[in-house]
């Protein structure tokens, strides 16, 4: 299935067209096609099918692309509600603490 | 990492002016050591002499012994422990041109790089990841732009290779600014594809990617694999609800302890395997078919469908008020324990963002625990009345 796709208007994915270039980078490291190269720069064509992972705005030498990012998983939003850190899922959102000793969880 | 002189090396995320000073500072007194990957761990089929030492060399071909480990990660055992060393192995017998494939040091991504490589030479340059997969750890930042520079000197790779490329996954680029690597290390980053069997398809391109190959999908197969993990984390609470529905069934049925457990403890235990088996299975398995988005949804479908079979299969007497209302508890409780443990499946999902979990969790986790509540509470008042 290529299109799954996840809740509507949701994503914070921004694009600040004024910083673009046009350099591409984020179509190479976006694993949903969100954006599109226009003539002289990019343009987001599918906001919605945007993970908020994060990769665009990472690589983005101009700091043009901007995102809230985490781990969209429940388990990890949970354990941060508990206060706990890790958890059952091995992607925690707590960027803080990398390198948690608790790890159990759902990724492999 | 111990502070020296005026300067430490990187050791945590910091910004981009922290990693160009440090990175200045580091190489020019050249204060990291080459740590070389131990030669003795199993994978290891030989090394090859370099300046730096000999290096371990790796083969395509996974052995039994790899699939086996596979399997048993798969399974929850020995996950969170399987792990290569952080360094640079040798993918045959490799030269100063060959490739640079940057990978984690989960074993599993360790192997799954080198089995899709058969016949090829290349460096195969492991970053300290603490055993998580590239994706997971490039959500954390551990399969990061810091690591990799340090890792870059670390494992000595610019004595042993001529050129300044690295080939990182794809989905490595969360955690790794390129342009930063650039800046602090020389070192170009290409992002190849987002599978490890589009690497050969790639090489020959001259490094070019297609749009298949950049974007990430979620086929039955890979569904699959993420079963037992999910199974198996519902087990374990569940031989302890299930224990409890036993006891209450038990004392609080209307005929004595045993006959009570015959008429309503086992169904009881057997519907909430059932509802273990529509959220942490039938969801994984059925997912771009059941309805809604939000994966609670897809939860609350199913159990709601699998409660309607079981009380089919229980032919439960609709005509008295007993049976009414036990009906009621179990199309409460089933519905709730799926749609949470789907819920839960958005974290192995390939296309769920952080926003949309939490505004699914908005509604969704209240509607579950209140449903549980409820239906255990109503369910408890079937077996008193009848």
């Amino acid at each position: 299935m290529n299109n799954l796709v996840y809740l509507k208007d949701v994503a914070t994915l921004t694009l600040d067209k004024n910083k673009c270039t046009g350099c591409g980078m984020c179509l190479d490291v976006c694993p949903h096609q969100v954006f599109k190269m226009n003539s002289s720069h990019v343009v987001i064509q599918n906001r919605d099918a945007c993970m908020e992972c994060g990769a665009c705005s990472r690589n983005c030498p101009f700091g043009a692309v901007s995102v809230n990012s985490g781990v969209g998983c429940a388990a990890a939003v949970i354990n941060s509600l508990l206060g706990r850190q890790g958890g059952e899922c091995c992607c925690s959102i707590d960027p803080a603490d990398p390198a948690q000793k608790n790890k159990v969880g759902c990724c492999s | 990492m111990n502070k020296k002189k005026s300067c430490s090396c990187p050791e945590s995320p910091i910004t981009l002016q922290v990693i160009q000073q440090e990175s200045n500072c580091c190489s020019a007194v050249k204060d990291i050591p080459v740590i070389i990957p131990r030669l003795d761990q199993p994978f290891v089929t030989g090394s090859i002499q370099t300046s730096i030492g000999n290096l371990p060399q790796v083969s395509p071909q996974l052995t039994s012994q790899d699939h086996w480990g596979a399997v048993k990660a798969r399974w929850g055992k020995g996950r969170m422990d399987y792990m290569v060393d952080p360094g640079l192995y040798a993918l045959g017998n490799p030269g100063n041109n060959s490739p640079v494939l940057v990978t984690a040091n989960y074993k599993m991504s360790f192997d799954y790089l080198r089995r899709e490589l058969p016949g090829r030479t290349a460096w195969i340059l492991v970053l300290d990841t603490k055993g998580i997969n590239v994706w997971c750890a490039a959500g954390k930042g551990t399969f990061g732009t810091v690591e990799l520079i340090k890792r870059i000197e670390s494992s000595g790779l610019k004595k042993i290779v001529s050129h300044k490329n690295l080939i990182l996954p794809q989905l490595g680029a969360p955690g790794v600014a390129a342009h930063q690597v650039k800046q602090a290390s020389g070192f170009k980053v290409h992002y190849g594809p987002i599978r490890a069997k589009d690497l050969p398809a790639y090489l020959d391109s001259g490094m070019k990617t297609t749009p298949a190959m950049r974007e990430i999908t979620f086929p039955l197969k890979d569904r699959v694999v993420l079963i037992p993990i999910e199974f198996l984390a519902a087990v374990k609470p569940y031989f302890i609800v299930a224990a409890v529905f036993f006891l209450l069934s038990g004392i609080g049925g209307p005929a004595g302890f045993w006959t009570n457990i015959l008429n309503y403890g086992l169904f009881a235990v057997f519907a909430l395997f059932c509802a273990i088996l529509g959220g942490a299975v039938l969801n994984p398995l059925l997912l771009p078919y059941l309805p809604g988005r939000a994966f609670a949804a897809k939860g609350f479908f199913l159990g709601f469908l699998i409660t309607l079979i079981l009380l089919y299969v229980r032919s439960v007497n609709l005509q008295t008020w007993t049976g009414r209302i036990e009906t009621l508890a179990w199309l409460l409780i089933v519905p709730a324990i799926s749609a949470y443990l789907a819920m839960n499946f958005t974290g192995c999902s390939t296309y769920t963002s952080l926003s949309g979990v939490k505004k699914e969790m908005r509604w969704a986790l209240p509607a579950e625990i209140a449903a549980g509540a409820c239906g255990l509470a109503i369910w408890i008042t079937s077996l008193i009345i009848a």
